[in-house]
C-alpha cells in the first residue's frame, strides 16, 4: 500500500510539473447536508508539537462531509483527543451517536512525514483499517484524500473519489476582452493549474480515460476545433477543424476513440474518429440535430441528444444493431445524457418545474428524478464511482459549480473569487 | 422593451432602406448594432500557437464617392424568437440589404455566427445557433450570393451580449451577426 501510495504520489507531482502556475482554486460550501449522514469523529491527528502545513484530519473529514455519506462531529464536541486506538474510550464516543472514528498520528521522518491512521468502529468497539503512509510536506493534501479513500471505502465499501480532479473553464471580462480558461484541480477545487487560456471560447473537456489527456473545444483560431492536450507535457494536437460544429469531444472507455458532434455534412450529427488513424465513421445520419455523446461503460452504445421528435430528448445508440432508441419522455427537454458507472442510471439536463435541473434516470424502469432545484443547470459529469454528480448553474449572473450526490440528497457549491465557472469535468480514478 | 429595441432596429433598417434607395453619395459610418463584427484574434497560451484567422479582414467598402450598394450594411445582427430558427419579417429588409452588398462586392467576404440565449446546454445550443446562421445563409444564396462569399460559425451560448435572466436579455442574445 505504501509504495503504491509513493508511485501515484510522484505521478501527480510529474503531472503538474509542467503546467502553468496561475491559479483559479474554488473553495468548498455545503449547502445540503444528507438525513441519512453516517456520524463520524475525525479526531485532529496528535504532532510532535510541530505545526504542520496542512490539518490533515480537517481534509479528511471535510472530504468524508462533501461525499454525502457522512456527518463529522464538530471538533468543539470532542471532550477527548485519542490519537491511537488503544486510547479510545468507546463507550463516552458512543454516547454521542457517534458511529466511527478516525484518529491518528503525524510525525516528521527522514524524507517528508509518515502519516499514521486507523479507522474504529465504535459501536463494535474494533479497529477495522491501520495504516502508515508518508509524504513531503507539498503531498499532505494528497496523503489525507488518500486516507479519505481508504475510510470511506471501508464503511461503505464503494470506492472513494476523493483522490480525483476536475476540470473546468473560467470566462472573465467580456465581448473582445473576453479571457477563456481551461484549469484541472483536485475534486476539492484546490492546486488549480491553467491548462489553456484564450481569448476566444474553450468548452466540453473530456478526460481520457487513463486521466491523462484531455479532449476540448477551442474556437482559438474562430473556428471551433477539437484538440487532445497531454495533460502531463502540454503537448497537445488538433484533432478536427471541419467546416461547421466541430464539437462535445466523448472517449471511447478504452481510449482509443472520440465521438464527437461535426455538422460538416450538412447538420449535427455524431461521429466516432479512432484517434491514431484519424479515421472516422458516421454514426447518425438524419435532418435533425444529434450531439452530446456519452459511451456506456461496456462500449457497446453512445448516448446522445436528438431533437428529432421535436425537442431535444436523449437516444441510445447501439453499435451491434446500428439503430437508436429513445430514452427519455418525460418532459420536453432532456439534454446531455451521462451513464453512471455501472451504466444503469442516466444523468441529463432535464427542464422541470424550477428550470433547468440535473436530473437522474433509472434505465430499467425509465422513471425520471430532479436532483436539482436550478434556474440554470447544464454540462452534468459524474464522478468515477458515481456517488455524485458535478454541474454547472448560475449565482446571480455569474456561472459556479455545484455537486450533488446521486441521490439528491447532499449537496455543495464550489464558488470561485474569479469569474464565471462552466463546464466541469470529472476525472476518471488517477490511482 | 423588447418591443422598444425591435422597434428601433426596424426603424433603422427602414431608414437604411431608403438611404441605399435615393442618396448616392456614400458617407461611411461605421456602425455596427453590437461591436462583435471584428474578430480579436486568439492569444492562446500553450506554448503551440494558434493560428489566427481574422475575420474582420474582408472590409472593402470604404472608399469615398462610392455608391451605397459599395458600404457594408450598418445593421449586422438579427434577431430570433425562442427556439426558432425562421427568419422574423422585420429582419428581411436587412438581409436583402447585405445580400445586395455582397453581390455587388465580389471580393468581401463574411462570417455568419449564429447565437442563441444561455438556456438549455452548451452543445446543443451551439446546434441551435447554427441553425439560425444556416437560415440567413439559406436567404442569402436565394437572393443570389455566391456561397463562396459566407460561412457559418456558431457560438450558440459561448459569447452572450446581453447577461441576466430577463427575457430582454435572452432576446439581445438570440441573434446572427454578419462579422465583415
Amino acid at each position: 500500500m505504501k509504495a503504491l501510495m509513493t508511485t501515484w504520489l510522484a505521478a501527480a507531482l510529474l503531472m503538474f510539473g509542467a503546467l502553468a502556475h496561475a491559479q483559479s482554486d474554488l473553495t468548498i460550501e455545503i449547502t445540503r447536508g444528507s438525513d441519512q449522514a453516517t456520524p463520524i469523529a475525525v479526531v485532529p491527528f496528535a504532532t510532535d508539537g510541530e505545526e504542520l502545513p496542512e490539518d490533515v484530519a480537517q481534509i479528511i473529514s471535510e472530504d468524508l462531509q462533501r461525499s454525502g455519506f457522512f456527518e463529522p462531529l464538530p471538533r468543539e464536541a470532542m471532550f477527548d483527543r485519542p490519537s491511537s486506538s488503544d486510547q479510545v474510550r468507546y463507550g463516552q464516543w458512543s454516547a454521542l451517536d457517534v458511529r466511527y472514528m478516525v484518529v491518528g498520528q503525524v510525525s516528521r521522518g527522514a524524507e517528508g512525514y509518515r502519516i499514521r491512521y486507523e479507522l474504529m468502529d465504535v459501536s463494535g468497539q474494533r479497529r477495522l483499517l491501520g495504516e502508515n503512509v508518508t509524504g513531503r510536506a507539498n503531498e499532505l493534501r494528497a496523503v489525507a484524500h488518500f486516507v479519505s479513500d481508504q475510510i470511506f471505502e471501508a464503511i461503505t465499501g464503494i470506492r472513494g473519489a476523493f483522490s480525483t480532479r476536475i476540470a473546468y473553464v473560467t470566462a472573465q471580462g467580456t465581448g473582445d476582452d473576453a479571457q477563456f480558461t481551461l484549469y484541472v484541480a483536485d475534486a476539492d477545487g484546490h492546486n488549480s493549474q491553467q491548462v489553456l487560456n484564450s481569448r476566444e471560447p474553450i468548452l466540453s473537456p473530456a478526460w481520457s480515460p487513463d486521466g491523462r489527456r484531455l479532449a476540448y473545444v477551442s474556437f482559438e483560431t474562430e473556428r471551433p476545433a477539437i484538440y487532445v492536450q497531454d495533460v502531463n507535457t502540454g503537448q497537445r494536437a488538433r484533432l478536427t477543424s471541419f467546416e461547421g460544429i466541430n464539437g462535445a469531444p466523448a472517449w471511447s472507455p478504452d481510449g482509443r476513440r472520440l465521438a464527437m458532434t461535426l455538422s460538416k455534412d450538412g447538420q449535427p450529427d455524431i461521429y466516432v474518429m479512432d484517434v491514431g488513424s484519424r479515421n472516422l465513421e458516421r454514426i447518425t445520419n438524419n435532418s435533425s440535430i444529434d450531439t452530446e455523446p456519452d459511451w456506456a461503460p461496456d462500449g457497446r452504445s453512445l448516448l446522445f441528444t436528438s431533437d428529432r421528435s421535436g425537442g431535444p430528448q436523449i437516444y441510445r445508440y447501439s453499435f451491434g444493431s446500428g439503430e437508436a432508441e429513445r430514452l427519455t419522455f418525460t418532459g420536453n427537454y432532456n439534454a446531455r445524457g451521462r451513464f453512471s458507472p455501472d451504466g444503469k442510471t442516466l444523468f441529463m439536463i432535464h427542464r422541470g418545474n424550477s428550470g433547468f435541473q440535473v436530473a437522474r434516470q433509472d434505465l430499467d424502469s425509465g422513471r425520471l428524478v430532479g436532483l436539482t432545484d436550478t434556474r440554470l443547470a447544464e454540462s452534468p459529469s459524474v464522478a468515477p464511482n458515481g456517488t455524485m454528480v458535478i454541474f454547472a448553474t448560475q449565482q446571480g449572473t455569474s456561472g459556479e459549480l455545484g455537486a450533488v450526490s446521486a441521490d439528491g440528497r447532499a449537496s455543495y457549491r464550489l464558488p470561485s473569487a474569479q469569474g464565471d465557472v462552466r463546464e466541469p469535468a470529472w476525472s476518471p480514478f488517477l490511482n | 422593451m423588447q418591443f422598444k429595441s425591435h422597434a428601433r432596429i426596424l426603424a433603422i433598417a427602414l431608414s437604411l432602406a431608403l438611404v441605399a434607395g435615393c442618396s448616392s453619395t456614400g458617407g461611411s459610418r461605421d456602425g455596427s448594432m453590437d461591436g462583435t463584427g471584428t474578430g480579436a484574434n486568439g492569444g492562446v497560451g500553450t506554448g503551440t500557437a494558434g493560428s489566427g484567422q481574422v475575420s474582420g479582414s474582408g472590409i472593402s467598402g470604404d472608399r469615398s464617392g462610392q455608391q451605397a450598394d459599395g458600404r457594408i450594411p450598418e445593421v449586422r445582427t438579427i434577431y430570433f424568437d425562442y427556439d426558432r430558427d425562421s427568419i422574423r419579417p422585420e429582419f428581411e429588409s436587412v438581409l436583402v440589404s447585405h445580400a445586395r452588398y455582397l453581390r455587388s462586392n465580389g471580393n468581401a467576404r463574411v462570417v455568419l455566427q449564429g447565437h442563441t440565449d444561455e438556456r438549455g446546454t452548451r452543445e446543443y445550443n451551439l446546434a441551435l445557433g447554427e441553425r439560425r446562421a444556416n437560415a440567413v445563409k439559406r436567404f442569402l444564396e436565394v437572393q443570389g450570393v455566391s456561397p463562396s462569399q459566407f460561412e457559418v460559425v456558431s457560438y450558440g451560448e459561448e459569447r452572450l451580449a446581453a447577461r441576466g435572466a430577463s427575457e430582454d436579455a435572452h432576446a439581445q442574445n438570440r441573434r446572427v451577426v454578419f462579422a465583415y
